[in-house]
């Protein structure tokens, strides 16, 4: 009846433990985080599983061919990731000076009344659907791109690739424009919570110092909030690389590899939501789903690269 | 007793009693609740987007008339109708083309198809002063989109438009980017009246395109080509109808310009009926006669064969029944062309080989 003495009484601290809720809440958090963990390898599993025949039939080389032919069914990735790399690459460009620099002028300069109204507005313009960005982008953005900011760069640039060609307004730059607006409020809004974090007794030491209110701020503030910022600039890149709808309706819908940022192009979102509803054979049915997992596979890569760099590069900071 | 190893037993305990309690308490196996009350039948059915407005005007219709009937049908476009068809989740499925050979022997149950209205398409244009409707002929069509003809002032498309002052520009070809039973139509007709098309790009809901650059939808297109100066895009004529677009004429089979309209797609209908396959999987772009208008085509829904639920075949023939004769009169109004009676009654016959 008796059994061990040592287990009677871890069962009596088990209980005692379970009444004051340490262990259940150690359980449910352990298994809420493991759910992300499952769902991340569930998924791709799926994508694995669902796009066989493609795999089998390509290889490697579905990475790597240009061709998109759905009646002869040759399938190649490689217009896709250009385009998904590239429009987010020009969103990234666009978004990340414009937030930062804003989320330090929020943060350390603007009279604190603005600065809350701002950010208010910011987080507003974050919960705005995609699909609403994309209606403005193709019956606004793009016919004043054409009109006015594409002949202007031609006119000024037009020696480099980058700017040759037909003005049709929509295309890499209208896609990458758009990117740029929607991710402009992600790094903003952290940015700026980040910089609000940091200590001041940071800037009050660094002014004590003779360094004027901008030295404070951009020697010793902002590479105090390094690691923050940087995570803001994360969440906005997974947002480019993984936006759908907007992009998809004034990139173009070309697949094809163009050095013009005036070019029409396709990103890999963009041919999925296109095209899946309507795939009819097999072959094409799971090459986008390999496209798919060609995304997940580049957001990876892209996201490990980027930590890799902070990790190279975090000794350079002032301040950790 | 805070060691690692208790803390594990612990978590297992806890899971195997959760585990245990999921088993005990698991819902006792009753009989499935019905969705709808035990005199009501559901038919579930999925497939092509473009005949969804006159489809759900039927299903309507046919529920106003048998109310212990109900079809629910979810557009979720021709190849997920098709694939959900071959899985057996849905009734009947609907589709923009007829099935291939390769598709079909994918079925255990080969589905058969029927018709239920016609659709086409139209080229739509936006070149600065030109206020004429422009006539295309078959080679300038096939061209402009092979990338062949890049200006406005081609002889092939000057020509068939004396009088016109067509511009030296630059012609923007504009497509559909998703796939869609519109661009198989057009890619149908040119693959029929261009050689080196059906050789190089084919037909399908989205194919290879050699130029141009893509709108999402007829509204994407149509958005494209009238903010692009000098372009030329293709949507269906009910979106150009219901949005007062201006497109031009095609030329037909028996060489006459055709503005495209609803009698004019019927006539491509008639006209193709002659010889038409038993099994009525047949396109009827450039279709014979003078008046027929050549990008038209037929679209379908697809019912499998065998219905072993005798209730169900009954209430799918009933309506199969009724949309080839009443339910035509609803096309017209919904802007779609209407099927010519040697078809329908065509189609009559095959409804008594569902078994």
């Amino acid at each position: 009846m008796t059994p061990h003495p040592g287990r009677r009484g871890w069962a009596r601290a088990f209980v005692t433990r379970l009444r004051s809720g340490d262990e259940i809440a150690h359980l449910i958090t352990w298994a809420f985080a493991a759910s992300v963990f499952l769902i991340t390898c569930l998924l791709l599993y799926e994508l694995w599983d669902k796009s066989a025949l493609p795999r089998h039939k390509f290889g490697w080389f579905f990475l790597l061919t240009r061709a998109w032919d759905p009646v002869a069914e040759q399938f190649g990735a490689l217009p896709f990731i250009y385009g998904t790399l590239v429009t987010s690459a020009l969103g990234m460009l666009i978004a990340v000076p414009l937030g930062v620099g804003a989320a330090i002028f929020l943060a350390e300069l603007a009279p604190p009344r603005i600065s809350d109204a701002l950010s208010f507005v910011i987080e507003l313009l974050a919960a705005v659907p995609s699909v609403i960005y994309g209606v403005i982008g193709i019956f606004i953005m793009v016919p004043f791109l054409r009109k006015y900011v594409e002949p202007h760069l031609k006119a000024t640039f037009g020696y480099l690739p980058l700017f040759k060609g037909p003005m049709m307004g929509v295309g890499f730059l209208a896609a990458g424009v758009v990117l740029a607006v929607m991710i402009v409020p992600f790094i903003l809004s952290i940015s700026r919570e980040v910089l609000l974090a940091v200590p001041i007794d940071q800037r009050e030491a660094a002014l004590a110092l003779g360094a004027t209110k901008w030295e404070s701020t951009w020697k010793v503030v902002v590479p105090y909030a390094r690691t923050g910022i940087m995570g803001s600039v994360f969440l906005a890149l997974a947002r480019a690389l993984g936006e759908t709808m907007a992009v998809t309706m004034v990139i173009g819908g070309a697949p094809q590899i163009s050095a013009s940022l005036f070019a029409p192009g396709y990103s890999i979102a963009a041919v999925i939501a296109d095209q899946l509803a309507e795939a009819t054979s097999d072959m094409y049915y799971q090459a986008l789903i390999e496209l798919g997992l060609v995304l997940f596979l580049v957001t990876i890569i892209i996201n490990t690269l980027a930590r890799i760099l902070i990790l190279t590069t975090a000794g350079r900071g002032t301040a950790h | 007793m805070n060691s690692p190893r208790s803390r594990r037993l612990t978590v297992a305990a806890i899971c195997s009693v959760i585990l245990a309690t999921g088993f005990i308490f698991r819902p006792e196996p009753s009989s499935p609740a019905p969705a709808v009350p035990a005199d009501r039948l559901l038919i579930n059915a999925a497939g092509a987007t473009f005949p969804y407005p006159i489809y759900s005007k039927w299903f309507a219709e046919y529920h106003k008339l048998h109310q212990d009937l109900e079809i629910n049908y979810q557009s979720i476009g021709s190849g997920g109708g098709i694939r959900q068809l071959q899985a057996g989740t849905i009734d009947f499925g609907a589709s923009d083309m007829p099935l291939k050979d390769e598709q079909l022997n994918g079925f255990k149950d080969k589905p058969l198809h029927f018709p239920t209205v016609l659709g086409a398409v139209v080229p739509t244009y936006n070149i600065p002063g030109v206020t004429a409707d422009l006539k295309f002929t078959q080679k300038a069509l096939a061209a402009i989109y092979m990338g062949k003809i890049t200006k406005w002032n081609d002889p092939e498309i000057a020509k068939a438009n004396p009088g016109v002052q067509l511009p030296g520009d630059d012609i923007v070809v504009v497509h559909r980017s998703d796939g869609s039973g519109t661009t198989f139509i057009w890619t149908d007709f040119l693959s029929k009246v261009d050689a080196d098309w059906r050789a190089k790009i084919g037909s399908n809901t989205s194919v290879n395109w050699p130029v141009g650059l893509g709108g999402k939808g007829n509204e994407g297109v149509s958005g494209l080509v009238e903010q692009t100066p000098d372009s030329v895009g293709y949507v269906e004529l009910i979106y150009a109808i219901q949005n007062h677009l201006r497109y031009g004429l095609v030329q037909n089979a028996a060489g006459a310009f055709l503005k495209a309209s609803l009698e004019g797609v019927t006539a491509a209908a008639a006209g193709a009926a002659n010889n038409m396959p038993a099994d009525f999987r047949v396109s009827i772009t450039n279709a014979p006669g003078k008046t027929a208008y050549p990008i038209s085509s037929f679209t379908y829904l697809l019912i499998p064969q065998t219905i072993s639920d005798t209730a169900k075949r009954d209430a799918i023939t009933g309506f199969l029944r009724w949309m080839v004769t009443d339910g035509q009169k609803y096309t017209e109004a919904l802007a779609y062309a209407p099927l010519p009676k040697e078809v329908a009654a065509k189609e009559m016959k095959q409804i008594s080989e569902i078994k």
